[in-house]
């Protein structure tokens, strides 16, 4: 018997563990001389990795983490916090002196570390002159030595100190935690009874997000009427004149977005163009001129414009390569023109329409240059509240928050698209 | 367009056509001075003229750019002809679109819908044609059975074999009771065993349905298996169009010699041509007696083929021809032996000898002559 055929045998000691020929188990062995592979592998993405995390992971979860995150309060006035525990806000009396004397000893620390008005600030957001009231108490901190009883002291300075809701609010949002930048965003508020609807001419934010998921599904579906035929064109004609339309579809990626969508502006305004030909060819009359920017047409026209070829070029490589003989078999088959398109071509096109209608989708959810310039106040997006909370109202919990609710809107999405199309069934090429 | 030999075998394939056409419910298919097109300036299909009889196999060979599958996609409908008229059942479909034209048909890579079951697949004609359900179920029960197929119907066209696809395609392509089926190279993506096997089958269901039958291939060896005639395509022409026995015994001109089986080409000039016979010069001065197939009289210029089976080395009887040769190479091959010589001044000059217990020892390097009937080499007409 020749060595060769023993070998097999040998391999398989009593135990029934296969071994390499030095006798360790041939598994540890395997992964022992797949390691050094792995480290390669796992070395050329790290420099990746590392940026990503560094300059991309962390700063979100960072901004995730302002949502909740509500440390100013006791940071700012800890005695004060401290001693106002065991009082309670329904009891309808002020806090006994021992919790205002604990709020001008905090006051002169934070106002020689002039913090007072961050927290003024901050608990404006819950309540109106707050912040105002912060000022001015920290002014007379710093101005005059208080006496006892300071009770009395404060509500001389202003006599919202003598207001039960100031110190409701305050004591509200002392905890290190609060949901109350999540409620803000879904027009909610904490009250003594705990959560509430804000009153009903206060809402903005749950019709904004409404309007944003409506409208970039709008802006997704015209993108997909006006991109399929194309790609069906393109992947139709030969390579030539493909080529020479596919430039086009790209040119729009050439130009800045800003130039686009200013030239938009100038198309669509009353005194625009399109008004003007429409003027002009008799089809509407001088007072009855379109409006068509600065509302929600003109978020929806511009930005079906700009996003088009990203639903263009996933459906033109899904349809590139599906073979004209199925058609062709269709037809043969006895199936019409209609019927060879509906039940054979365009089943197969599916993944494609998934791929651009998701790509598309996703983008115009977050979109924010576009609706700020042409969507007027009816045509803007939840993206630019969250901009101007980020940029001009400085409310960085509240924009935090709504970027999440965003963020987990557009996962439970994803999940509800991957359950009715099936992830696996969206394909870029 | 050259006369086809009027032999016993086509007399007897003439035959088998008549009886065909009693029996069968095929479709009959008629080519009338059909001619395509694509870009107005050269001519893909040259003055086509073909009829099909019902019940017929009929086989379009010919190397890729010669028309064939051209003609097929006229006759399918999705190409038109630029000039000309297709009859089936003696009605002109020019103007029918495909889909009312009730022909099925095999694609070359066969085309099964992937987004359906082999089932789905099967359904999507009789649904298009609006059949009640249970026949539905029984016609695709039927036509799996009749491939072999019954317990796949509800697996994907990705889960099949290459093999069982193409089986698919083939029942999908019957199902819905055609009376013409075209088949485009419908196994060419299969390797050669497999190869073999459908022929056979798609033979049989042939045989055992009737329909009508136009398949196009390059293969020569699909075409001689499978059909009861070949046409021939080159260059946009029919070059010969009859039964394989004819076409690989009796080709009528040296395309068809050298694209049907393996073919010796001797070129020369003819001498004398009597009735049965003619006398060729060689090139190296070596006179021949040749079969006048296609040729133009004395002092024209030829092409004798001969095939490689038909030389015997040594020959013990007195052929009409025998010439000196020198054993070049051999080349063994199992039932035979091929052997490269050197004759008449042509070193690629094959000869086939059979693999038997008494065959006569050989060796390269030999000097042996060669000889061969008169009838087994053909005066072609002359290839540049």
């Amino acid at each position: 018997m020749s060595s060769a055929t023993d070998t097999p045998s040998d391999a398989i000691a009593g135990d029934g563990i296969v071994r390499a020929a030095d006798g360790t188990p041939l598994k540890r062995s395997l992964a022992r001389a797949l390691r050094r592979e792995k480290l390669r592998s796992f070395l050329l993405i790290a420099p990746l990795l590392a940026f990503v995390v560094i300059s991309f992971l962390l700063p979100i979860a960072d901004m995730l983490f302002r949502s909740v995150e509500n440390n100013i309060v006791q940071d700012t006035i800890p005695e004060t916090v401290q001693t106002l525990a065991s009082w309670d806000a329904d009891s309808g009396e002020l806090p006994d002196e021992r919790v205002f004397a604990a709020l001008y000893q905090d006051l002169q620390i934070a106002v020689e570390k002039r913090i007072h008005t961050r927290l003024g600030s901050r608990l404006n957001y819950e309540k109106s002159g707050m912040s105002g009231l912060f000022r001015k108490t920290g002014r007379d901190v710093r101005r005059t030595e208080a006496v006892a009883p300071y009770k009395e002291w404060f509500i001389a300075i202003d006599e919202d100190w003598g207001d039960i809701e100031v110190w409701a609010v305050i004591k509200r949002y002392s905890p290190p935690y609060t949901p109350g930048y999540f409620l803000n965003a879904v027009d909610a508020e904490l009250t003594a009874e705990g959560a509430a609807m804000k009153p009903e001419n206060e809402r903005i934010y749950l019709t904004l997000f409404w309007r944003t998921l409506v409208m970039s599904l709008m802006i997704t579906l015209s993108c997909l009427l006006l991109g399929y035929p194309i790609g069906y064109l393109l992947s139709h004609l030969p390579a030539r004149s493909a080529n020479l339309l596919m430039i086009l579809v790209l040119l729009p990626f050439w130009t800045s977005l800003l130039v686009r969508t200013s030239a938009w502006k100038v198309l669509l305004q009353q005194q625009g163009v399109i008004n003007d030909f429409l003027v002009w060819i008799n089809l509407i009359d001088d007072a009855g001129r379109l409006v068509m920017i600065n509302n929600q047409t003109g978020t929806i026209i511009a930005m079906t414009h700009i996003l088009l070829p990203f639903m263009i070029l996933p459906l033109y490589s899904v349809m590139q390569t599906i073979s004209p003989s199925y058609v062709r078999a269709a037809k043969s088959l006895g199936a019409s023109d209609w019927t060879a398109f509906w039940r054979v071509y365009f089943p197969q096109t599916v993944p494609g329409i998934g791929a651009g209608a998701i790509l598309v989708f996703i983008l115009a959810i977050g979109y924010y240059i576009t609706p700020e310039l042409v969507g007027g106040t009816s045509g803007i997006f939840i993206s630019n509240r969250i901009a101007f909370h980020i940029s001009t109202s400085l409310n960085w919990g509240l924009a935090a928050a709504l970027g999440t609710i965003l963020l987990l809107l557009v996962l439970a999405l994803f999940y509800v698209y991957d359950r009715i199309v099936g992830i696996d069934n969206v394909k870029l090429g | 367009m050259h006369a086809i030999a009027g032999t016993d075998i086509q007399a007897g394939i003439r035959v088998q056509q008549a009886e065909w056409t009693a029996i069968s419910r095929g479709a009959s298919v008629k080519f009338d001075s059909v001619q395509k097109s694509y870009d107005g300036e050269t001519l893909v299909v040259k003055d086509l003229n073909l009829d099909i009889a019902r019940g017929e196999f009929l086989t379009m060979l010919g190397p890729s750019g010669s028309g064939k599958t051209t003609c097929l996609m006229m006759l399918a409908g999705f190409e038109p002809a630029t000039h000309g008229e297709i009859y089936l059942n003696d009605q002109g479909i020019n103007n029918v679109p495909p889909h009312k034209r009730g022909i099925g048909m095999v694609f070359q890579n066969y085309a099964l819908f992937p987004h359906m079951s082999v089932a789905e697949n099967l359904a999507f004609p009789l649904q298009v044609r609006g059949m009640a359900k249970a026949e539905q179920e029984d016609r695709i029960r039927r036509a799996l059975d009749m491939v072999e197929l019954g317990a796949f119907g509800s697996r994907r066209p990705a889960q099949l074999s290459g093999g069982q696809q193409q089986r698919v395609a083939v029942a999908r392509a019957l199902v819905f009771d055609p009376e013409l089926v075209l088949m485009d190279e419908p196994l060419g993506a299969l390797d050669k065993q497999l190869r073999e096997q459908m022929q056979y089958e798609i033979k049989h269901i042939h045989e055992n349905l009737g329909v009508t039958i136009v398949y196009v291939t390059h293969d020569q060896t699909e075409a001689l298996t499978m059909s009861d005639r070949v046409a021939v395509f080159n260059d946009g022409v029919i070059q010969q169009l009859s039964s394989p026995d004819t076409l690989y015994e009796s080709p009528q001109n040296s395309f068809v010699a050298q694209f049907i089986g393996e073919n010796n080409k001797l070129s020369g000039e003819v001498v004398a041509l009597d009735g049965a016979n003619c006398e060729v010069r060689l090139d190296d001065g070596t006179l021949l007696v040749a079969d006048p197939v296609n040729v133009n009289g004395a002092g024209s210029r030829t092409t004798v083929s001969l095939r490689p089976e038909r030389i015997e080395l040594a020959p013990s009887d007195e052929p009409e021809n025998v010439l000196d040769g020198k054993i070049e190479e051999l080349i063994y091959l199992g039932d035979h032996i091929r052997v490269r010589m050197n004759v008449a001044g042509n070193d690629e000059f094959i000869v086939k000898v059979r693999n038997r217990r008494d065959k006569r020892p050989i060796s390269e390097g030999e000097m042996v002559k060669v000889g061969w009937a008169a009838s087994d080499c053909k005066a072609l007409d002359a290839v540049a």
